[in-house]
């Protein structure tokens, strides 16, 4: 069962991280140049949001197979405090910049705020990645 | 020198087995793979979410994969170089495994898949007359063998 969990959040990573890179990547102004943000954030966010749900709730089966243990992995605390800042840069993206989102819809290359937040999202999903691969590692590093 | 010989050999040989006494070096190189799995992922996605008419679905076929392809190309710049290293690592420990040759198989297949047979199929698709059907069918292939590689990936490293 476990290898199974652990299967599905794996593959999971490609629906979440895959499509929030690929909105990232556009508010970088590195793909998608053509295509409007508001367009590009309604198409593929909804996947992004769906790939979240999954990720939460495998990653929490995950989780309660073995809690005191992950409760007290240095990665897994990490990982969690990565997590609440990924959906803090979502949010106040959202907040902030999306909502004049009329105003730059069409550029190529989104205001430096858009910009800022689309390249903090990105590195927060690679330390995210990498955190959660060290998690079976802390044995090995912390005697 | 037969294949297992040639697997010995690799991971045995003097830079493996300093690579290998490294805590850390291990799990960074597969932290590396698993963005370029996250990257892959989501280039593979869009372009056949498109080829099923859905995701971006307003705008040409042809653009979506355009730009998706960069990224798969990308995507695959940092996975097989991360995964060769991680080959070399347990060389011999793969050779035994079915599933890393079912995940090798597939990972050939799509490749040619990808670059011939859907590549044309994207070059046709914002043609009026051509058929969706097909269009679908070669997203379905492409989701699918790589959705078999993915979890070939997660299965052959599992202790």
């Amino acid at each position: 069962m476990f290898p199974i969990v652990l299967t599905v959040h794996v593959l999971t990573l490609c629906v979440l991280v895959g499509t929030s890179m690929m909105v990232d990547l556009r508010l970088l102004g590195w793909t998608f140049r053509h295509v409007r943000v508001s367009e590009v954030v309604a198409r593929l966010l909804p996947w992004t949001g769906g790939g979240f749900l999954l990720m939460i709730a495998s990653g929490a089966l995950l989780f309660y197979a073995a809690p005191v243990l992950r409760y007290q992995n240095l990665f897994f605390r990490l990982k969690m405090m990565t997590l609440v800042l990924v959906v803090v840069n979502a949010w106040v993206f959202h907040r902030n910049v999306y909502r004049k989102v009329a105003d730059w819809d069409m550029d190529p290359v989104p205001p430096r705020g858009a910009r800022v937040a689309g390249g903090l999202s990105l590195a927060l999903w690679a330390i995210m990645i990498t955190l959660g691969r060290m998690i079976p590692y802390q044995v090995y590093w912390f005697k | 020198m037969t294949l297992l010989e040639f697997c010995q050999w690799v991971q045995f040989s003097p830079p493996l087995v300093a690579m290998r006494s490294s805590s850390w070096l291990f799990p960074v190189i597969a932290s590396i793979h698993l963005m370029g799995l996250a990257m892959i992922g989501g280039a593979v996605l869009v372009g056949d979410l498109r080829l099923l008419g859905i995701g971006l679905a307003r705008q040409p076929v042809a653009l979506v994969a355009r730009d998706a392809e960069r990224w798969l190309i990308a995507g695959l710049f940092v996975m097989l170089p991360t995964g060769i290293l991680q080959f070399m690592c347990f060389a011999t420990k793969y050779y035994f495994l079915k599933f890393f040759w079912v995940k090798m198989i597939s990972l050939f297949l799509v490749l040619v898949f990808t670059f011939s047979v859907r590549r044309k199929i994207v070059a046709m698709a914002d043609d009026v007359t051509s058929s969706p059907a097909r269009a679908r069918l070669a997203a379905l292939v492409s989701l699918s063998l790589w959705t078999t590689i993915a979890v070939g990936g997660r299965w052959i490293g599992f202790p």
